[in-house]
């Protein structure tokens, strides 16, 4: 065979890697149960050489998958060295720091057989829906209370399950029929992996992994080097303040840039929370790098070379690399808004190159009813997700995106549906005019929402909402978003975070926080102001109060 | 429009009466972008076929053109036909240009962004630069009205008439042609958007009017709002493009109804086509489909895929029992590399595939990482592939499958259009092999070998997707390219058998004579099985079978009729339901325990396991109603005898080796049934080649199809 034919293998071998993980994530979306999983895609799925190096990764829905993953294999197989490993073993844990930092996330990791040799390993990572512990809120003391702890063990043991784990994994969730169906997704998930990766094999002949994965992870590792390269050198910090739980969070971020790679410290930032807001420090670093690489080189494909240039680290016992036993159930509301950190630091880099601060955490409306106390009162029991968001940045040449979720890649909720499986009536949810950041170019809206009981009862929030207090910052002269407000249709306010009841005879008003502008609003184009007043989105007075602007109406 | 609209049905339905007593023969036109197609068969089952140029200005004219070429060729008159199945891109390029009717959209009060708001994300996890397609009616147009319905039909708030006469005031202050009405929960309880229609339409006489409730009957607000704009944002055009063809072929004397494709597979009649032109929307793909699906009933296959790929894109879709695998939701223009979530969401019956950018126009270029990529990008037909010598140097797969032997230069389009493969060539040269220092024959072997390895992994995942396993089909290869790539596809797929139909390169004009006439209705109405209401059940589908039953009428005469009917179900909690075919007719009684049953029968069938002792969940009600299917004809063979020693020879790559070998030319049309031929050949017919790997031998079967077979080693 020729060298140049060669090559033309290896590319169509890598190709054929990334449809092998993403039928392993279409198998796992396909069975699992939790909906978050279905209709989200919490989940992801990849494929690692002998060494723990990640070869390919589906792109899923969440970025706290994508990235976490690349390190849990590498834990593992110190646990379990796949040189002893048997055909039919699987190997399961749920720690949030080998994981995807919190108990919920099970990471799965399966040896890959060929012809009797183990060849490679393939993992996959999904949410449960429930795992005991207090599971409403992050008010947790620590990772004990927040549910149930898997070490790595086994799940099965040369094809045979572990019915003793199984057993325990059912007596301590409320929903065991549920996590037993996430857990053979899973399981499925693997398989499917492991079999579609010997067909390849077989099909190129291929009696290692070793040169294909040294091909991938070499070109992906140079090709991101290189993007690095074309950024200046040198050291940039940035800080941003968010609201937190029991104290404001400062978030400080130090960027360096040196010879194709790219260290970012957080030394400088608050320490752990005693709520459970907290991330280890795999989490922070995958939505970290996430976000760096939707900048920096977003078309390379997931894998350890493409990761490898890049260098995350925090001081131990700050909220970024909180340590055991620290509660990390809702870890995301604050490693949702590294990126923006992140991003700060590249805007000193090279302005222009960034978008504006955005909502960036998610507005999940977790209610629920006829729990606790409200048991025995005679209303429906229900738990619901509505997953919501506000507004992101505006980007250096365009408008932010009104109500649109970045970083996290989740589907929004449906309210016919959201009142099909629960006792609620949503009375209002649409755009939040004036609420994105003025700027040449504006920051996206937000969205305002109305929702109470359907049959006169008590709900419970699970408050789990940021920028509330801070806003999302505009750049380079754009101003800062609106702050998101949660309230009760009394007007008075509910904190953003925390278990709190909304009374049968009131509504919950939410309204999502918007995107930060960019640059200055002087400078906007009047016909998009005048496009902005005529959907009713920006209103004439803010219009006069942000642009100067007056010659326009409103069109109603 | 109402009453234009009025006139042409009376006018239609004493043609469709006229014509029920004489001819025989039928007519399938599918308008492309690039060409339209012409299928006639005549009552002893002759198939005659044309190939025109699509007139996009006025397609009506292409189409006349086409058919004017097939009669001739076939030696009829006009009053022998007795109907014309026509399918068309028109609705779907209305919706990709944004050249339909000036839109306003009511919507319940506080609701008024919920087009806007969509599903909240972005369609690319990594791009943070992208834009989100603008909704069709703007939000100056959107207006809502205080009303209220809740999840069980009953009205919470009444609907505010005052505040519907302020909206018929804007409608003509606006000069807006057509209104879409969707309040939440319509589906549930109509009675809201059917008085602001009779409201509108007093105050407003003429305008074009859409319920989402009539359209789309379903749960989930967004979806069933984008279907129901959309269908009112090209109604106005399609019932003027529908009536002018419809006075066309009466003054060209061609007698038999106008008949329209679906996206589902099937036909309607042009009053249903006018109602509800969304329906109208990818109705070529889904007419190849359908004759994939009656080439496996013809053979007996139960497990199909297949495969169709044209000039710009690749069509896959999964067949089992000789029935399209369906969906009810797909996406029409996709403004990004055909990524899923980059178009507008409609939710109605469709055959299910995936359209992969792969094409003979695609091009080929280098991406940041020295790989090879090719397509979505596609030259189209204007400049075209660097061979076509028309002004493009774009390497495309039609320039690389020139020069690795599979096209012949001389013999390209029936020998109509001569190919240059120097041209090619030097494309190839330019654009990949010097820029990773390898020869053009390699180079040109990447690019075949990316584009198939994009379209099998797509067809892959796919199919996982939906929980089939592809090394058990056979594949049904047809369009233009199709037939080209088919054998290398089925390696890489583990597909052992390749089926080639006759006159593959208008697959979807033939399959439109083998449509049948149907409707299909899906009605929201949410119980679990433990609330299950026997019933609500019975009145609901009653009321369905009337609507869909006179519906299908329209089209197919006095027939007797077939009903299906199934739910959708899931487990509480689940995020996505599956489909349950409810069989014996009637769900009425005590028949709970038989739904339970066959809830489990089917989630064990596509998931292999069941979950005891977890409640069901019911979202919607599907009822479908079918006059018969179209006979297939007998096969009528023109084949001279079999030839193949002797044959003319040419060159054509080994993709394992990239060498080229010296393989056997064969003429189609010399080939009876019966005749046995080796791997590596080539087969020339008019609209395309078929190219045989050395993996595969094959022969002529009792249809006159070529079937090709995997020998029993699969070389890698």
């Amino acid at each position: 065979m020729t060298d140049a034919l060669e090559r033309i293998h290896l590319q169509i071998m890598w190709d054929r890697l990334i449809s092998v993980v993403e039928e392993q994530a279409q198998t796992l979306m396909r069975a699992a149960f939790s909906p978050i999983v279905r209709e989200c895609g919490d989940i992801s799925a990849g494929i690692f050489d002998l060494e723990g190096r990640m070869m390919a990764q589906a792109v899923t829905g969440t970025p706290g998958h994508i990235n976490t993953m690349a390190n849990s294999v590498r834990h593992l197989i110190r646990h379990f060295p796949p040189g002893e490993a048997r055909p039919g073993d699987l190997w399961v844990t749920n720690d949030p720091w080998i994981g995807a930092g919190h108990l919920n996330d099970f990471v799965l990791v399966k040896p890959c057989f060929l012809d009797g040799e183990v060849i490679g390993l393939n993992a996959c990572t999904s949410h449960l829906a429930d795992i005991g512990g207090r599971s409403f809120g992050p008010e947790a003391a620590d990772v004990h209370e927040e549910g149930m702890y898997i070490p790595p063990l086994r799940l099965i043991e040369s094809g045979e399950i572990n019915s003793t784990l199984m057993s325990l994994l059912r007596a301590n969730s409320r929903v065991p029929v549920q996590n037993e169906g996430d857990l053979y997704a899973l399981i499925a998930c693997c398989e499917v992996g492991e079999e579609r990766l010997a067909d390849m094999m077989r099909e190129f002949s291929l009696a290692s992994l070793g040169g294909l994965s040294d091909h991938i992870i070499d070109t992906s590792r140079e090709a991101t080097r290189e993007r690095l390269r074309s950024w200046p050198s040198g050291s940039w910090s940035n800080e941003m303040m968010v609201d937190g739980y029991e104290f404001e969070i400062r978030i400080a971020a130090h960027l360096t840039i040196s010879d194709g790679s790219l260290t970012i410290d957080f030394t400088g930032s608050s320490p752990a929370s005693r709520y459970g807001i907290n991330c280890p420090l795999t989490y922070s670093e995958a939505y970290t790098v996430f976000g760096l690489k939707c900048v920096i080189a977003p078309d390379i494909p997931n894998n350890a070379g493409a990761l490898e240039p890049f260098r995350v680290t925090a001081p131990e016992g700050s909220i970024m690399n909180a340590t055991k036993p620290a509660p990390v159930v809702m870890r995301h509301i604050v490693g949702q808004l590294l990126p923006d950190a992140a991003l700060g630091c590249l805007h000193r880099a090279r302005p222009g190159s960034v978008p504006a601060e955005g909502t960036s955490v998610l507005w999940d409306l977790s209610l629920r009813g006829g729990f606790g106390i409200y048991h025995s009162s005679g209303q429906t029991r229900f738990a619901l997700e509505m997953v919501h968001n506000g507004g992101t940045g505006a980007r250096p040449s365009s408008d932010g995106l009104d109500a649109t979720a970045f970083p996290s890649g989740v589907i929004g909720t449906q309210v016919e549906l959201a009142e099909s499986v629960a006792p609620l009536i949503v009375w209002r949810r649409e755009l939040r005019p004036d609420s994105g950041g003025a700027g040449r170019h504006r920051g996206g809206h937000g969205q305002i929402i109305e929702v109470g009981s359907a049959e006169n009862a008590t709900l419970q929030i699970a408050a789990a909402f940021d920028r509330v207090t801070f806003p999302a910052r505009g750049r380079d002269g754009g101003s800062n978003g609106a702050c998101g407000t949660v309230r009760l249709s009394s007007g008075r306010h509910l904190n953003g975070k925390g278990e709190q009841d909304i009374p049968p005879d009131e509504t919950l008003r939410i309204e999502t926080p918007g995107g930060g502008g960019y640059g200055d609003p002087a400078a906007r184009d009047p016909g998009l102001i005048a496009a902005d007043l005529k959907s009713g989105l920006v209103t004439p007075a803010a219009a006069r109060r942000d642009y100067g602007y007056r010659h326009g109406t409103a069109s109603n | 429009m109402r009453s234009g609209s009025h006139q042409l049905f009376s006018t239609l339905n004493t043609m469709s009466e006229n014509a029920a007593s004489q001819g025989r023969v039928r007519i399938g036109i599918d308008v492309g972008g690039t060409f339209t197609d012409v299928a006639l068969e005549t009552s002893d089952g002759r198939l005659e076929t044309s190939k025109v140029p699509t007139t996009p200005r006025a397609p009506e004219q292409g189409v006349l053109t086409g058919i004017r070429l097939a009669v001739d060729q076939a030696g009829i008159s006009g009053d022998e036909v007795r109907s014309v199945i026509h399918g068309t891109t028109l609705a779907t390029n209305a919706l990709i240009e944004r050249k339909g009717a000036r839109t306003a959209l009511v919507c319940t009060r506080g609701f008024r962004d919920t087009l806007r708001l969509a599903y909240e994300n972005r369609y690319d996890q990594y791009d943070i630069w992208l834009n989100k397609p603008e909704p069709l009616v703007p939000r100056h147009l959107t207006w809502p009205v205080a009303e209220r319905i809740d999840v069980t039909g009953t009205p919470l708030e009444e609907l505010d008439e005052a505040g519907v006469l302020e909206i018929a005031g804007r409608i003509r202050d606006e000069k807006i042609e057509s209104v879409a009405i969707g309040l939440l929960h319509a589906y549930a309880n109509p009675r809201h958007e059917e008085r602001v229609r009779d409201l509108l339409l007093r105050e407003c006489p003429g305008v074009s009017i859409t319920l989402s409730s009539q359209v789309c009957p379903e749960v989930r607000e967004y979806e069933r709002l984008t279907t129901t704009v959309c269908n009112a944002y090209v109604r106005p055009l399609m019932a003027r493009y529908l009536k002018a063809l419809g006075d066309d072929l009466a003054r060209a004397g061609i007698c038999g109804p106008l008949l329209l494709m679906t996206s589902g597979g099937s036909i309607c009649s042009l009053e249903t086509a006018v109602s509800f032109p969304i329906r109208l929307v990818e109705s070529g793909p889904s007419a190849g489909a359908v004759l994939a699906a009656r080439v496996a009933a013809r053979r007996g296959d139960a497990r199909v895929l297949s495969y169709d790929m044209g000039g710009t894109t690749a069509k896959v879709c999964l067949i089992d029992d000789a029935r399209p695998q369906t969906a009810r939701i797909f996406e029409i223009a996709r403004a990004a590399r055909f990524m899923k979530g980059s178009g507008m969401t409609v939710r109605l019956p469709v055959i299910e595939m995936i359209e992969i950018g792969a094409g003979g126009g695609s091009v080929a270029g280098i991406d940041s990482l020295g790989r090879i990529e090719v397509g979505p990008r596609s030259a189209g037909s204007e400049p075209g592939p660097s061979c076509y010598a028309r002004g493009g140097s774009d390497a495309t797969v039609t320039d690389a499958d020139l020069v690795l032997g599979r096209l012949e230069a001389t013999s390209f389009a029936g020998g109509t259009m001569p190919l240059d493969t120097q041209a090619a060539a030097k494309s190839i040269r330019r654009t990949i092999a010097d820029l990773l220092s390898m020869d053009v024959m390699t180079g040109a072997l990447g690019i075949s070998e990316v584009v198939d390895e994009n379209m099998a992994s797509a067809a892959q995942v796919h199919a996982v997707e939906r929980g089939k396993i592809l090394r058990q089909c056979t594949m049904i290869a047809f369009g233009g390219a199709g037939p080209l790539h088919a054998c290398r596809m089925a390696e890489k797929l583990g597909i052992r058998q390749v089926v080639i139909p006759d006159h593959p390169g208008v697959g979807s004009a033939v399959g439109m004579l083998r449509a049948p006439v149907a409707f299909e209705i899906v009605r929201s109405r949410y119980m679990t099985l433990a609330t299950f209401d026997a019933a609500v059940v019975a009145n609901l589908f009653s009321a369905m079978a009337d609507e869909a039953s006179t519906i299908v009428r329209q089209g197919a005469g006095n027939v007797p009729l077939v009903e299906h009917r199934s739910c959708f179900m899931r487990y509480l909690g689940q995020g996505h339901e599956i489909e349950v075919p409810v069989s014996g007719g009637n769900i009425g009684g005590d028949e709970r325990d038989l739904l339970q049953a066959a809830y489990d029968h089917e989630y064990a069938r596509q998931y292999a396991r069941n979950v005891p002792g977890m409640d069901v969940e019911i979202l919607g009600w599907k009822l479908v109603v079918m006059a018969p299917m179209p006979d297939d004809p007998e096969t009528v063979m023109t084949a001279r005898s079999d030839e193949g020693a002797g044959s003319p020879r040419r060159l054509l790559v080994d993709p394992a080796t990239g060498q080229m070998v010296d393989v056997p030319v064969l003429s189609r049309e010399s080939l009876a049934p019966g005749a046995v031929f080796e791997g590596p050949c080539v087969i020339t017919e008019g609209q395309t080649t078929t190219v045989v790997t050395a993996s595969f031998h094959g022969r002529i079967d009792c249809n006159g199809y070529i079937v090709l077979e995997a020998r029993e080693a699969t070389p890698s």
